[in-house]
């Protein structure tokens, strides 16, 4: 398992290599960027040191418990991102497709309403926080 | 008698940008024993305070950096303690 907070970009074919594949039969990845939506040229994501990782880690180790996991990655970046630019990774290796499609959801769906970060966007308008989404919350439901 | 608990407030986002504070340590009075008291607690300074904390606002609340409920009571064990206000999160 490995969790990263990074200010620098990462490689997503680098990092699907270095997952541990043994007896692995599929590979997920989701990746999101910074989307320029009305304009948006550049974000600054701010995060929690400390509770990032331990949240992260958590939501990590939960998805290991529910499904047939061998290895995982989430890398997150913080700092300022332009558009366009990757914000984060999270990637399963499994036996089966079935397994690592629902973990990498799972493990997105957490992130999003549990881990400690905050972006801001930067635009004609000038900055604002990004407001939660209430679509966030409820993603979280199929879960339970 | 010990000493009054120590514990260190974290804001994060547009909280920290409203206080113009990220991090402060206080001591606690005897009666402030949850993270939703030392809230208002907070609050009771009023003016940037009042307005960053407010209740209308809806804030979360971190222990220990774990997420919690208001009514999360505080152990003072004379551990290093820490409490974070923020805003809903928004990463991802």
């Amino acid at each position: 398992m490995k969790i990263r907070i990074q200010l620098e970009n990462f490689d997503v074919s680098t990092e699907l290599a270095a997952l541990n594949h043994t007896r692995v039969g599929a590979l997920v990845s989701f990746v999101g960027t910074v989307r320029a939506d009305d304009g948006v040229t550049h974000m600054e994501l701010e995060h929690y040191p400390g509770m990032t990782e331990k949240c992260l880690t958590d939501i990590a180790m939960q998805a290991a418990q529910r499904w047939d996991i061998g290895d995982v990655v989430i890398i997150h970046r913080v700092g300022v991102l332009q558009a366009g630019e990757q914000i984060v990774l999270v990637a399963t290796a499994s036996r089966h497709r079935g397994s690592a499609f629902a973990a990498c959801e799972f493990i997105m769906d957490y992130l999003k309403t549990g881990a400690p970060f905050w972006k801001k966007e930067h635009g004609p308008e000038g900055a604002h926080w990004v407001d939660a989404r209430s679509t966030d919350q409820t993603a979280l439901d199929k879960w339970r | 008698m010990s000493a009054a608990p120590q514990i260190t407030l974290r804001f994060f986002a547009s909280v920290r940008e409203q206080l113009g504070c990220a991090e402060q340590t206080v001591e606690l009075p005897a009666d402030v024993t949850t993270t939703g008291q030392v809230r208002d607690w907070l609050i009771a300074r009023g003016g940037v305070w009042a307005e960053a904390l407010s209740h209308d606002r809806p804030l979360r609340t971190a222990y220990r950096q774990t997420m919690c409920e208001a009514s999360e009571q505080l152990i003072l064990d004379g551990s290093i303690q820490e409490i974070a206000f923020f805003p809903p999160v928004t990463g991802g």
